[in-house]
């Protein structure tokens, strides 16, 4: 991948004629080697040293975009195989798979299910965010054209499975503009299926019988000028998939292999039909490792909650906690005479614990101290949530404020009830259920 | 140019760690690649997966599990149908009855329920205390000296009474020690040092790096096991190759998704779905990031976590 000063210096046109603003034509490479500056800074340099430059100092993985508008993402991109050494740039997205071997009801039924799953968790929209649309065998042009306008309805962006060029390019003119994914090519269809989708200029799906018929065919589809891509690697059983689905990305960021860096799709229909809980293990499987798009047969909630906060905390900065500013929030109207429950600054803990709190109804303030984006026993036992640091707040920042002398505290910090007590005279300290869910009762019975 | 396949070898292994005894055994780690990375090397041992038990019986459990027991009214019969659940390796008992915060059951009622269902069952058996560090100093040596012979995991000692739990379980009474720490290599590293400075063989320690369900700060979980992985195989670090095991159940069973009714939640559909696909997902994350083994409590879940780890296999 990167090249060395000398490599670059190689490349250049060797005047050293200092209109780059560097001595010499060395010193120029050396600096573009360090990323101080930019190849295009000196205005000698030939278009074929630039074209091999910009070839050599390409990013290992593809970043390509599916989608429009509200449905439009970015698979790919990525620079390292585990989250701790930089953040995931690019989260898995999941597809509802439709087939054209499913009886109408079976597809009303799945239109009907797909947009029920919808939410907000910690501020971004959770919801399925592609529909597969699967061209089954002996299906005809109208068969399946009729589908893609059904799933169309849906609006979201689609990926539809078809290895048969006519039939596909029959479905791309009703679906085109909205950037679908056509998924499949493979090594005996590749050039017609390149001719389809570029004429429609979409992201094209290349499959293989095995990794290295994979390899070929991504090869030739490159040959031919395709660079806009994304890599099926579900193989026959889940095993071949796991090792194809890792193997591609290690080789092109480990091995800088750029014929694999292209962004994967796993189809876990194929791997484990009819089975749910066994595609919950598997959707889980491949957003850990490496899967860019994964298409399951179904997303009710049951399979949405894990699936969501399991790639939501995946594809975090390792960096930094999401944190929430911490002050006097009050809920559901509350005022001046209204109790009040306090908890950490944590982003997750606080949407949690306040989705609850709303839920109740009851007006309440919630006080929320700086924990430094901890959660309550982590924040706990760093002592970043004391008896202390409770009380303080409390004193300088709620007293003004507030006239109600009930603070109550999460269960998890049970035993900082005495120390609040004794220092912060005057309140009533109630210790509160250990998890959040079991707020609403908890208040409920409080009032009664 | 044809595809170059160049797979990642280790000169390093994870520790093979056995536990139970007589016919019925389960060895723990073994193996020289990442998770599941049977392309770089042929795995030598799979995952395995225990079935938790708690000595407050069903109380609290959701009515998926509840409907599995229906019948076994004492210790002794719920742990034989754990130990006979489909895709089942290993019995956890957990004792969660004895916190000082919660019923604080006494040491020796304990005791009882480790022995009654010793007696019940002949299959490797993983005994987890209260959680509270002074009640399980306390309690985790008596069932250390109550299993004698069983080669029995003892979960967990910690950094703050790992003295009193590390020497009787890996000294006095020779069962396997389990060393838990709170989502951070070095507290892992350093954990497994002292407790092998008390003179416990490093080979008869089995580590819980800490857990959390999915979406509740789990990034920690994964990142902790990769690093932890890839110092043991990269890095050769005997002090980090001791193979994970992850208490997956007592976190998922907690949450919202799996604890809110259905009356409550109307749109979210049955709660047993909820929580089976809330403890299938931890897991499923969890091997793939890195544990030997994880605790599960539905039999749906035990079911599926057992075929994927066969088909992985
Ligand atoms: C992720 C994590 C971390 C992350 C921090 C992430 C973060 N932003 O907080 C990191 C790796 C940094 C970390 C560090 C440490 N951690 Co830590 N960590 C965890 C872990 C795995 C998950 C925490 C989490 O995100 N929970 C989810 C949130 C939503 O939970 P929560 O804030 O408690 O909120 C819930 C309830 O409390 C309740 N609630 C919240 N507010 C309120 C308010 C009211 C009024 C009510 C009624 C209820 C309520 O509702 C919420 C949902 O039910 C837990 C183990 C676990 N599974 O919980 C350990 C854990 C909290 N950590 C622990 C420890 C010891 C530490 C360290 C001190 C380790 C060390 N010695 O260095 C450090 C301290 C940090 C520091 N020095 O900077 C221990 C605490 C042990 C104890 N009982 O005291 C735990 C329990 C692990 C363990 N089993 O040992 N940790
Ligand atoms: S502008 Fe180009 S040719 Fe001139 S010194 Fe800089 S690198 Fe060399």
């Amino acid at each position: 991948m990167a090249l060395n000063g000398i490599q670059i210096f190689k490349l250049t046109p060797k005047k050293n004629c200092k209109e780059c603003g560097c001595p010499t034509c060395m010193a120029f490479a050396m600096k573009v080697a360090q990323g101080a500056m930019q190849i295009e800074q000196c205005p000698h340099m030939s278009d074929e040293a630039l074209a091999s430059l910009s070839e050599a100092t390409a990013p290992p993985m593809k970043t390509i975009k599916i989608g429009t508008g509200e449905g439009e993402f970015t698979l790919g991109g990525e620079t390292v195989l585990f989250r701790h050494e930089k953040t995931f740039v690019s989260k898995t997205r999941y597809a509802v798979a439709l087939c054209t071997d499913m009886s109408d009801a079976e597809v009303e039924a799945k239109l009907a299910e797909i947009p029920v799953v919808d939410y907000e968790r910690i501020g971004e929209r959770m919801h399925v965010e592609l529909v597969y649309v699967n061209c089954g065998e002996g299906a005809d042009a109208a068969a399946y054209t009729a589908l893609v306008e059904k799933a169309k309805g849906l609006g979201r962006t689609l990926v539809l499975g078809c290895t048969d060029p006519e039939i596909a390019k029959a479905a791309l003119e009703v679906c085109k503009d909205g950037k679908p994914v056509l998924n499949g090519a493979n090594a005996s269809n590749y050039e017609a299926m390149n001719a389809v989708a570029t004429e429609a200029g979409v992201v094209l799906g290349v499959s293989g019988n095995d990794i290295n018929e994979l390899y070929d065919t991504v090869a030739a589809l490159e040959k031919l000028g395709n660079k806009n891509l994304v890599l099926d690697t579900t193989g026959a059983d889940v095993k071949e998939t796991f090792k194809n689905t890792v193997l591609v990305r290690r080789a092109a960021l480990k091995d800088q292999d750029r014929t694999f860096g292209y962004p994967s799709l796993v189809n876990l229909v194929k791997l484990a039909k009819g089975d749910k809980h066994l595609q919950a293990a598997y959707a889980s499987l491949f957003t850990m490792k490496y899967g860019s798009i994964v298409v399951m047969e179904q997303m009710t909630y049951a399979e949405a909650l894990p699936l969501f906060g399991l790639r939501q905390n995946v594809f975090t900065d390792p960096q930094k906690p999401m944190k929430v500013e911490p002050g006097i929030y009050p809920l559901n109207g509350a005022d001046e005479n209204s109790l009040v429950v306090t908890t950490v600054d944590f982003a997750l803990t606080y949407f949690v614990v306040s989705g609850e709190l709303e839920r109740s109804g009851v007006p309440l303030n919630l006080v929320i101290n700086d924990a430094g984006g901890l959660s309550v026993l982590t924040s706990w036992a760093a002592g970043k949530f004391s008896g202390t640091s409770i009380s303080n707040y409390i004193k300088e920042n709620v007293e003004p404020k507030v006239k109600c002398r009930k603070l109550v505290i999460p269960g998890k910090v049970a035993v900082l009830k005495g120390d609040l007590e004794a220092k912060l005279p005057g309140w009533e300290i109630i210790v509160g259920p250990r998890e959040a869910v079991q707020l609403v009762k908890f208040l409920k019975d409080m009032q009664a | 140019m044809p595809f170059n396949q160049k797979p990642q070898k280790f000169n390093a292994k994870i520790n093979s760690v056995t536990i139970g005894s007589g016919e019925k055994t389960v060895t723990f780690g073994g193996d020289s690649t990442f998770p599941f990375y049977t392309f770089d090397a042929p795995s030598e041992n799979t995952a395995k997966i225990g079935v938790e038990i708690s000595d407050m019986g069903l109380e609290g459990m959701s009515e998926g599990v509840k409907a599995y027991y229906e019948g076994a009214s004492t210790m002794g019969e719920i742990a034989k149908k754990a130990a006979a659940m489909e895709g089942a390796d290993f019995v956890a008992l957990i004792l969660e009855g004895g916190d000082p915060n919660g019923e604080n059951k006494p040491v020796e009622d304990l005791i009882a329920v480790v022995k009654e269902v010793a007696e019940a069952v002949d299959c490797p058996l993983v005994v987890e205390g209260c959680k509270n560090v002074e009640k399980d100093a306390e309690l985790l040596p008596k069932v250390a000296e109550a299993l004698q012979g069983r080669n029995a995991l003892i979960l967990s000692e910690k950094e703050e009474n790992y003295k009193a739990i590390g020497a009787a379980a890996g000294l006095a009474y020779n069962q396997i020690v389990g060393a838990e720490s709170a989502v951070d290599i070095n507290l892992a590293k350093q954990l497994n040092v002292v407790t092998t400075q008390l003179g416990v063989d490093a080979k008869k320690i089995v580590m819980n790096i800490g857990s959390a369900a999915a979406g509740y700060g789990y990034e920690y979980v994964v990142s902790t096991m990769d690093r932890i992985k890839g110092a043991a195989l990269g890095q050769n670090d005997n002090m980090l190759q001791m193979p994970i095991i992850t208490p997956v159940s007592a976190e998922t069973w907690g949450v919202k998704e799996a604890t809110a009714s259905e009356a409550d939640m109307p749109e979210w559909g049955p709660q047993d779905d909820r929580g089976i696909d809330m403890e299938v997902m931890t897991a499923a994350a969890d091997l793939a990031a890195g544990s030997d083994a994880v605790i599960l409590r539905h039999p749906e879940s035990v079911k599926t976590i057992s075929k994927m780890i066969k088909a992985l296999a």
